[in-house]
């Protein structure tokens, strides 16, 4: 049997070569890691998680979680309203959503699906006080006890056992809804029986309390709760069984029992607030909308969209994205086409000239380079319009009459000749580098052998340049198709691109997740064009320098 | 004796509210955000110059991001760091800040000056405070703008005048977007200024207004930024174009250009202030002190001496004078001068707040087509 080789100090010695390796790597990996971090912070975490708004759609449920929860089992596709017992979800949650105001932001959200939505929300988050002042009202005639934040408070307020299951899930009811913590100490625990025998009030009464000390940092048992509490106890009350019960305000409870008071019929109310409750439409993108997760985003940005009845094509008058995402590739191709056919030749030139020559025509390629790309955009603008140079110089010559001056701008002509204008030196370095490295004496040696001068370029120069094709081709392909600040200004209406709209929607409508799912794909085009290319070209073929 | 200490005692109080209000409550810079050019320029010299004059210490920073309030405040705030004190948006924006709880909500007779005959902010201000959380400075107007020498002898007074390519030919310029353009075209399409949301608020009025707009969709170039209509009138590149009307007194006042203008069927919209949320307690206490300043009756006169937007209170109206430099009369050149406002538009909030997304989404498709 071999004895296990030890180094100097006993240990066997693969381990020791295993732990000396591992400290190397450690170092190595510790040489790099603020570079590492750098681009973990800066570069990929926002990226990922712009991404990842393309799907993230927690609002509707977070909003509005008991609507969520009593449409789940409507059918959305039947011509049937949803029941009673969803308006009054919507009414709780609607109150409260408003009281945080949030209901406008949701309002935000669900008008990108259906347009009306938006002002519908508005409008009715400021009538739920009056909805509630129904209950309220008759409520406080009958004592005015119920007028003053103390008698609910000593309600609710936990004398004996304490609902601590209802106080954590209100928490977190709030914490969803304000996007905020609520987790902070509080004084106030509902109390189980109440909780019991009056569960809607106890959860209203509860969510209130959570909010105002949370976020607001109030004193529940200072405060007035919100006004719809009220409807909640009046509803309790219709079904409690009070028989039993000793607790707090027990006598105001029989009372306002015997009163009968009315609840009110929020069905009713909701279609008096705004007609468009009573039909099907935000009752249906409400639920259709209701996931935590979406594919509405992506499925917008390839003009559909999702409907009660499925996935179905937007109407043809709004569509537009797939149209923009061929087009962006369509002219991405034309440009890097139209870079290639001009920075070849310099390349070459660039190769070929003696060096004192090739410097000074270098930097008339880097010189555009330096210039900023707002002022070459615009330069562009000068030239190109009816009214610019190169119009002017036609019309002198005489090749154009004045009445027929070209049109070269706001147009895709415009954008191909400004694009690859500015592309042009992502082409002919690459391009370049790899040339100068192709030893003349080739081309000799093939003319010596006979080939004329295009064999000899096409059958043994030609080849040998091709990475640096294929290198420049890439840059500007890439770079070109998320390209944006010049089909803006140049592109008129028929020469924009995809990220023109990625911009509108970033900073104009503010619908992100629609934008973030337009660059998903993007990005997921460039990929695959990329992984393609590898398959055809082959990556290694590719040289920068 | 007694006067001795009465006149200490409030001597005392009075320094320690001074002190108080300027060192212990307010933070001592903020950061103000604009529009840049000429319109900030107007807010520099009318407000911000004698804000800083009254309050030594208090330093203001300029932040030309108006164009994109709404994203970047919505982006700070996710991000838990607002640094910016008073912004100045459109009247849209800022119901659409108020919408996503980014802007704070004022009460006007609390936080704003009242006018000098006692008048209350709300009263002055009146109808113009479109949302809770608005504060407004000027009214401007989106009109059009013609090249006096190539419209031949009959000069437009009508805004139709933009979709007859026979009496007017010539390319003409019109905003990339469907806010105003729609409205226009319904008008000069017959239908009544009263019935232009109902109608648009339909697919076949949306479609009325679109093809409306192809009658004339070779001639138009789109425009993107303000400062495009006023160069391509300059350049002679279109025959009209509309754009702020404040950017048409500069082509015409200022820069001496052939341009006249056509007030017909102006669109009035407001550009005001708001106060983004989360600010901490001493930079709102210093954003709604300058606020206060600067929204009072006299500010908005002065701003007038410098850019041809009226402002925003009925009591400032009268107060207007001259340009600062040019020394010309600035009520004829006002949006709200009678003889200019005799036929007006106001921007619908409501409508746009709604219908936004998709008509942007139909006009675009039919811009691409």
């Amino acid at each position: 049997m071999a004895e296990a080789m030890l180094a100097a100090d006993g240990t066997p010695l693969k381990r020791s070569l295993a732990r000396a390796l591992r400290r190397q790597k450690l170092r190595a990996l510790a040489l790099i890691a603020p570079l590492l971090l750098f681009v973990l912070i800066t570069f990929i975490v926002p990226i990922a998680s712009m991404l990842f708004r393309s799907v993230e759609n927690e609002i509707v449920a977070n909003t509005l979680p008991y609507t969520v929860e009593a449409l789940a089992d409507w059918d959305a596709t039947g011509t049937d309203l949803p029941s009673d017992a969803t308006f009054e979800a919507m009414f709780y949650d609607m109150f409260i959503a408003a009281e945080a105001k949030r209901h406008t932001r949701l309002g935000t959200r669900l008008n990108y699906e259906t347009t009306g939505v938006s002002s519908l929300f508005r409008q009715s988050g400021r009538r739920m006080d009056d909805v509630a002042d129904i209950s309220y009202e008759p409520l406080e005639d009958l004592d005015k006890a119920w007028d003053d934040g103390a008698t609910w408070y000593a309600l609710f307020n936990a004398s004996g056992d304490a609902d601590q299951a209802l106080l954590s899930e209100q928490r977190g009811r709030v914490a969803r809804l304000s996007g905020s913590d609520a987790s902070a100490d509080i004084n106030f625990a509902p109390d189980a029986q109440a909780a019991a025998l009056l569960p809607l009030a106890a959860r209203e009464y509860t969510a209130w309390a959570v909010y105002v000390a949370t976020q607001d940092n109030r004193d529940p048992a200072e405060r007035d709760p919100w006004e719809a509490v009220a409807p909640a106890l009046v509803t309790d009350l219709q079904t409690a069984d009070l028989s039993g019960y000793s607790g707090p305000m027990a006598d105001m409870l029989r009372t306002a029992q015997q009163a009968n008071l009315t609840v009110p019929n929020f069905t009713r109310e909701f279609a008096d607030m705004d007609e468009d409750w009573a039909t099907l439409e935000p009752w249906q993108t409400i639920q259709t909308h209701a996931g935590t997760y979406t594919p509405g985003y992506f499925l917008n940005a390839i003009d559909a969209q999702k409907t009660p009845e499925g996935i179905a094509w937007q109407p043809e008058e709004k569509q537009i994205l797939l149209t923009l995402f061929g087009r962006t590739i369509w002219m991405s191709l034309l440009i890097t086409f139209s870079c290639i056919a001009l920075g070849y030749p310099i390349a070459w030139l660039l190769a070929n000239l003696p060096m004192r020559k090739a410097n000074v025509l270098l930097i008339l390629v880097l010189l555009p380079f330096w210039t900023s790309l707002l002022v070459r955009t615009s330069a562009w603008k000068v030239m190109l319009q009816q009214q610019g140079v190169i119009n002017d110089v036609l019309v002198w010559v005489g090749l154009v009459a004045d009445d027929g001056r070209l049109i070269m701008i706001n147009n895709q002509f415009g954008t191909i000749v400004a694009m690859t204008h500015i592309l042009l030196p992502f082409m002919i370095l690459p391009m370049y580098s790899v040339m100068q490295t192709i030893p003349p004496s080739y081309l000799r040696a093939a003319k010596s052998l006979g080939a004329t001068n295009w064999t000899a370029f096409w059958r043994v120069y030609f080849p040998q340049s091709v990475p640096g094709i294929g290198a420049g081709s890439i840059l500007v392909f890439i770079l070109s198709i998320g390209y944006y600040i010049t089909p803006e200004i140049v592109g008129g209406t028929k020469g924009v691109f995809i990220s023109n709209r990625i911009a509108y929607h970033i900073s104009s409508s503010l619908n992100w997740g629609l934008a973030a799912a337009l660059g998903t794909i993007l990005l997921a085009a460039v990929l695959v064009l990329y992984w393609a290319y590898d398959k055809i070209v082959g990556i290694d073929n590719v040289k920068l320098g | 004796m007694k006067l001795t200490k009465t006149l200490l005692a409030t001597t005392a109080l009075t320094l320690a509210s001074g002190t108080a209000f300027a060192d212990g409550h307010m933070a001592s810079d903020m950061t103000l955000v604009s529009w840049g050019g000429a319109y900030q320029n107007s807010q520099q010299k009318a407000y911000v110059e004698p804000y800083l004059a009254d309050n030594p210490g208090v330093t203001a920073v300029w932040d030309e991001s108006s164009a994109e309030a709404v994203a970047k405040l919505r982006a700070m705030n996710e991000a838990g760091s607002v640094t910016w004190d008073v912004v100045d948006v459109v009247a849209a924006d800022a119901i659409r800040l108020c919408d996503e709880g980014l802007a704070l909500e004022i009460d006007a007779d609390e936080d704003l000056a009242a006018a000098p005959d006692g008048t209350s902010a709300s009263d002055d201000f009146g109808d113009l405070l479109v949302s809770d959380c608005f504060i407004p400075q000027i009214v401007y107007s989106t009109t059009f703008g013609y090249r006096t020498d190539l419209v031949g002898d009959t000069a437009p007074t009508s805004v139709c005048a933009v979709f007859d390519t026979d009496a007017y030919p010539g390319k003409r310029s019109l905003e990339k977007r469907p806010i105003n353009n729609m409205e226009w075209a319904l008008l000069c399409d017959g239908v009544a200024k009263d019935d232009v949301y109902d109608v648009l608020a339909t697919d076949e009025g949306q479609q009325q207004a679109l093809d409306k707009l192809a009658t004339i969709k070779d001639d138009v170039i789109w425009w993107s930024a303000g400062a495009d209509t006023p160069q391509l009138l300059a350049d002679g590149e279109v025959v009209m174009g509309s754009t702020y009307n404040g950017r048409l007194f500069a082509a015409i006042e200022e820069q001496d250009q052939p341009i006249g203008m056509l007030w017909d069927a102006q669109v009035f919209d407001l550009d005001g202030w708001i106060i983004p949320t989360g600010l901490s307690p001493e930079r709102e206490a210093r954003a709604r002190d300058f606020i206060k300043f600067a929204t009072d009756t006299q500010r908005l006169a002065d701003q007038a001496k410098y850019i041809s937007y009226g402002p925003a209170r009925a009591s400032s109206a009268p107060l207007v004078g001259q340009h600062a430099e040019l020394g010309i009369d600035m009520a004829p050149h006002m949006p709200t001068d009678p003889d200019n406002a005799q036929n007006t538009f106001l921007y619908n909030y409501e409508f746009w707040a709604d219908y936004r997304d998709d008509i942007d989404a139909k006009f675009q498709a039919w811009l691409a087509q």
